[in-house]
C-alpha cells in the first residue's frame, strides 16, 4: 500500500500547489484593482499623487525580509533549528515593519494635504490606499502565518523538520514581495 | 479495521487526512467529527447539497411570494400579513420595499447559494476524489473551511431578512448608487452591509474550494489516470473552479472599493449624484459603470460556474445510460475550453445600453455570438451520444435528456441577446428572464437533480423513489416551460422586468391574465419540488438498499468503491486506471470499467 501512494506523490506536493493556484488568484484580485484604476485614470478629474519617498525604504525592507526567508528555508534543509527559528522571527518583524513604514507612507501624505478617504477625497489617491493597504493586509497575513509557524517550534511536543510548510510560505512571501515590487513600479510610472 | 490501515499509511504521506493511533478496532468517530466538523470529502458534499436545499426552497419560496404580487396584483391576502408582518405584506399585499428585497433576495440565494455552492460544492466535493481515484482533497481542512464560510455566509445572509430595514433590495448585481448610498432605498442600509458581509464569506468559501479542486484533479489523480481518460464530469468541475478561482477575486476587489465608498466616503462609484430627502452628494468623479464591469467580469464566468458542473453531469449520465461511449470526448473537452476561455471576453455584453461605445460592443457581440460555436458542439454530442442508444430512462436521465432540451431552447434566444442591437429593445425585459431563467436557472437545477438520481445510490445507499422521480421530472419540465416561455412574448412586447405592479399601465394591462396563470403554475412548480424533498430525506431512510457495487453499470471508478465507503474511499488499494471512462459496447461487452486492463488486441486508448 505504502508503495503504491509514494508513486503517487512523485508529483509537486499538494500543498505547495495549492499555493500556486491561490497566488493566480491572488494576482486576479490586484489584476482587478488595478487595471480599474488605469481605467479612471484616464478620467480628466482624476488628480496624480506623488508616492512618498518612505516606500523605497520599505521596498528594501521587504526585499530583505525575502532574503532572510530564503535562508530560512535552508537552514530547516540543513536542520539547523536554532537558526532556522531566528530567521523566522527576523522574517516576521521585518513584515511589520514593513507594514508600518506603508501606514507612514500615508500618514505623510496626509499631513501634506492629501485626501485618501472621506469628504472631497479623490479617487486618484483613494485607489493608492486601497490598493497598497490590501497588498500590506496580504502581508500581515503572512506574518500571522510565521508567527504561527514560530509558536508550533515552541509548543509542538513532536519535532518536525518538513520543510513543506516553510517551502510554501517562502512561495507566498516572495510572491508578495514581487507584487510590492510590480505595484510601486505600477503606481510610478502610471501617471 | 482494513480502512483504518489504509488511512494510516496515507497519513504518513502527509496528508492532512485525519486518523488517530493504528488500533485494530473502529476508528473513534464523534458525531461532531463525522456530522459537522467532518473532513471527509464525501460529508462534505452532502453537508454543501442539504445546504443547498435549504437555500432553494428559501430562494424558491420567495420567488412565490413575488409571483403573488405579480399574478395577483390586486387580491389582498391577509394571511400573509399575519405570517410575515406588516413590513413584508401590509393589508395582505406584498409591499414595495418587499417586493425588491425578495427579488434581490431570490436572485442573490439562487446564483451563488444554490447553483455555485450547492451544485459545484456538492458534486465536485463529492465527484473529484471518487472519479480520479484519490483518497481526499488536496487539503480537506481547507475543504472543511470551504464549507463553514459558506455556512457562516448563509446565517449572515438569512439574519439580514430579519433587520429592521429588511434585506438589501437593489438587485441581486449590487449596482452603485443603491448599494453605495445608504440613504438610496430601505434595504441600502443594514441589510446592504450585511449583504456585503456574507458574499464576501461566500467569495472566501468558493475561493478555498476552488483552490482545492484544482490541486486535486491536477495532482492526486491514481495510478494511469491521465488527464485524456478523466470522465467529463472532472473536466467540467476542473473548468468550473478555475473560473471560480480567477473570477471570484476580482468581485471581491469591486466589493473592497464598494465598502470604502459606503463607509469611508471615497469615490470610486459615487459621484455627484443628486438624491431625493438628501439633496447633492459631496462625492466627485466616481463612476457606477465602474463597478459594472469589475462585477461582470466575474458576472459572467459566474454563469458558466453554474452551467459547466451541470454539463459535465450530463455528458457523464447521458453516456451511461445509453450504453454508448460520449461522442467526441476530445471535442467536449475543448468545448469546455473554449466556453472557459470565453466567459472571460464577454462580461461588456451585459452593459450594452450604458452607453458603452457602439464600437466595443460590437467587439463583444462577435465574441459573445462565438459562445455559441462550442455549445452547438456540446448539443450535437449530447445528442449523438442519445442517437441509437440503447436508453435507459431513469429519472437521472430524463433530467439529464430535459437539461439538454432546455440547452437548446434557452440557448437559441442567447443569440438574440448577445447582439447589441436586438439589445436595445430587449435589456431589462421579461424576455431576459425568461432567458437566464431556462438556460442558466432551470437547465443548471435539471443538471442538478440528474446528478442527485445519479449518485444519490453512491452518497447513501439507498435509491431514490423511481416514481416520484418521473413525476418529479414531468411536473418540473412542462412547468418550467410554462412559466418562461410566455414570458418571452411579454418581454418582446416590451414588458420591463422588475416592476412592482403592471396593472398601472395601459400597454401591460393584457398581461394580467398571463402574469395570473405564470404565478399559478409557478406555485404549483414550487410544491412538486418539495415532492422531490420529500423523496430526497424519506429515501435516506427509508429508501431501497442498494445491493451492488455498481447499480449502473458505469465505468467510472465511484463504483468500485464499496457500497457504503469510509473516510479514504478504497479498503484497500486505489485501483489503477487502464482505459477512458467510456468503454460502452466495446468487443460485445456492454460496459468496461476503468480499472479493467486492456485485452490482448486492444488498443490503448
Amino acid at each position: 500500500m505504502v508503495t503504491v501512494s509514494s508513486k503517487q506523490t512523485q508529483k509537486l506536493h499538494p500543498h505547495k500547489f495549492l499555493m500556486w493556484v491561490a497566488i493566480g488568484s491572488l494576482c486576479m484580485m490586484f489584476a482587478g484593482l488595478t487595471s480599474a484604476y488605469i481605467v479612471k485614470k484616464s478620467q480628466d478629474n482624476v488628480i496624480d499623487v506623488p508616492l512618498p519617498s518612505v516606500f523605497w525604504i520599505s521596498t528594501v525592507v521587504i526585499l530583505f525580509s525575502s532574503l532572510t526567508m530564503q535562508i530560512a528555508v535552508k537552514s530547516i534543509k540543513a536542520r539547523e533549528m536554532q537558526r532556522y527559528r531566528m530567521l523566522l522571527g527576523i522574517t516576521a518583524l521585518l513584515g511589520v515593519v514593513f507594514a508600518l513604514l506603508q501606514v507612514y507612507g500615508f500618514k505623510y501624505l496626509q499631513n501634506h494635504g492629501v485626501k485618501l478617504i472621506g469628504r472631497n477625497s479623490n479617487p486618484g489617491a483613494s485607489f493608492l490606499l486601497v490598493i497598497i493597504g490590501l497588498h500590506s493586509l496580504h502581508v500581515l497575513g503572512g506574518v500571522i502565518g510565521l508567527i504561527i509557524m514560530y509558536l508550533k517550534l515552541y509548543f509542538s511536543k513532536i519535532r518536525n523538520y518538513s520543510s513543506v510548510p516553510i517551502e510554501v510560505m517562502a512561495t507566498y512571501w516572495h510572491f508578495v514581495d514581487v507584487l510590492w515590487v510590480y505595484l510601486l513600479f505600477f503606481l510610478m510610472y502610471l501617471r | 479495521m482494513i480502512t483504518e490501515a489504509v488511512l494510516h499509511n496515507h497519513d504518513v504521506r502527509g496528508h492532512d487526512v485525519h486518523s488517530e493511533d493504528h488500533h485494530e478496532h473502529h476508528h473513534h468517530e464523534t458525531f461532531i467529527s463525522k456530522y459537522v466538523f467532518s473532513m471527509d470529502h464525501k460529508m462534505i458534499a452532502k453537508q454543501f447539497l442539504i445546504t443547498g436545499m435549504v437555500w432553494a426552497i428559501v430562494g424558491g419560496l420567495m420567488s412565490v411570494l413575488f409571483r403573488l404580487q405579480l399574478g395577483y396584483p390586486n387580491e389582498s391576502f391577509p394571511w400573509l400579513e399575519d405570517l410575515l408582518g406588516k413590513w413584508w405584506a401590509e393589508k395582505g399585499h406584498i409591499t414595495p420595499q418587499a417586493y425588491y428585497a425578495l427579488v434581490t433576495t431570490h436572485g442573490t440565494v439562487l446564483v451563488f447559494f444554490v447553483l455555485t455552492a450547492g451544485l459545484s460544492g456538492t458534486f465536485a466535493n463529492f465527484l473529484i476524489p471518487l472519479q480520479i481515484g484519490a483518497r481526499d482533497m488536496a487539503s480537506p481542512f481547507m475543504n472543511m473551511l470551504s464549507y463553514w464560510f459558506f455556512f457562516l455566509a448563509g446565517v449572515v445572509m438569512m439574519c439580514s431578512i430579519f433587520v429592521e430595514n429588511g434585506p438589501f433590495s437593489g438587485g441581486w448585481t449590487a449596482y452603485p448608487p443603491l448599494s453605495a448610498l445608504g440613504d438610496a432605498s430601505p434595504g441600502s442600509k443594514t441589510g446592504m452591509d450585511l449583504w456585503l458581509t456574507s458574499m464576501s464569506l461566500f467569495i472566501i468559501s468558493s475561493l478555498l474550494g476552488g483552490l482545492n479542486y484544482i490541486a486535486t484533479v491536477l495532482n492526486m489523480r491514481t495510478k494511469g489516470m491521465s488527464m485524456t481518460r478523466l470522465p467529463l464530469t472532472i473536466w467540467a468541475l476542473f473548468f468550473t473552479a478555475v473560473l471560480g478561482v480567477l473570477s471570484f477575486p476580482v468581485l471581491l476587489s469591486g466589493c473592497v472599493l464598494l465598502i470604502f465608498d459606503r463607509n469611508f466616503g471615497t469615490s470610486f462609484y459615487l459621484s455627484d449624484l443628486f438624491v431625493n430627502g438628501v439633496g447633492a452628494l459631496p462625492n466627485e468623479g466616481g463612476s457606477a459603470i465602474l463597478f459594472q464591469h469589475l462585477f461582470w467580469f466575474l458576472g459572467h464566468p459566474e454563469v458558466y460556474i453554474i452551467l459547466l458542473p451541470a454539463m459535465g453531469m450530463v455528458s457523464e449520465i447521458l453516456s451511461v445510460n445509453s450504453r454508448k461511449p460520449i461522442f467526441g470526448y476530445m471535442a467536449m473537452v475543448g468545448s469546455l475550453f473554449a466556453i472557459a476561455i470565453l466567459a472571460f471576453l464577454v462580461w461588456a455584453h451585459h452593459m450594452f445600453v450604458t452607453g458603452l461605445n457602439p464600437f466595443l460592443g460590437s467587439v463583444f457581440v462577435l465574441l459573445t455570438l462565438l459562445i455559441a460555436v462550442p455549445s452547438a458542439i456540446k448539443v450535437f454530442n449530447w445528442l449523438t451520444t442519445l442517437w441509437k442508444g440503447s436508453i435507459r430512462f431513469t429519472p437521472a436521465m430524463m433530467f439529464a435528456i430535459g437539461f439538454v432540451s432546455l440547452f437548446i431552447s434557452g440557448g437559441l434566444t442567447g443569440i438574440w441577446l448577445g447582439n447589441s442591437a436586438l439589445d436595445i429593445h430587449l435589456h431589462d425585459t421579461y424576455f431576459v428572464v425568461a432567458h437566464f431563467h431556462i438556460v442558466m436557472g432551470v437547465a443548471s437545477m435539471f443538471g442538478m437533480f440528474a446528478g442527485i438520481y445519479h449518485w444519490f445510490p453512491k452518497m447513501y445507499g439507498k435509491y431514490l423513489n423511481n416514481t416520484l422521480g418521473y413525476i418529479h421530472f414531468w411536473a418540473t419540465i412542462v412547468g418550467a416551460y410554462l412559466i418562461f416561455w410566455p414570458m418571452h412574448y411579454q418581454g418582446l412586447a416590451g414588458m420591463p422586468r422588475r416592476y412592482y405592479d403592471f396593472s398601472n399601465w395601459e400597454s401591460f394591462k393584457d398581461s394580467a391574465s398571463i402574469n395570473a396563470f405564470l404565478s399559478t403554475i409557478a406555485m404549483i412548480v414550487f410544491m412538486v419540488q418539495l415532492l422531490f424533498l420529500f423523496n430526497f430525506f424519506y429515501s435516506i431512510f427509508k429508501g431501497r438498499k442498494v445491493t451492488t457495487k455498481n447499480p449502473w453499470e458505469s465505468n467510472t471508478l465511484e463504483w468500485t468503491t464499496p457500497i457504503n465507503p469510509g473516510h479514504g474511499n478504497w479498503p484497500g488499494e486505489i485501483p489503477e486506471v487502464h482505459r477512458w471512462a467510456y468503454d460502452y459496447g466495446k468487443d460485445g461487452k456492454e460496459f468496461i470499467p476503468q480499472d479493467v486492463p486492456l485485452g490482448h488486441d486492444e488498443s490503448q486508448h
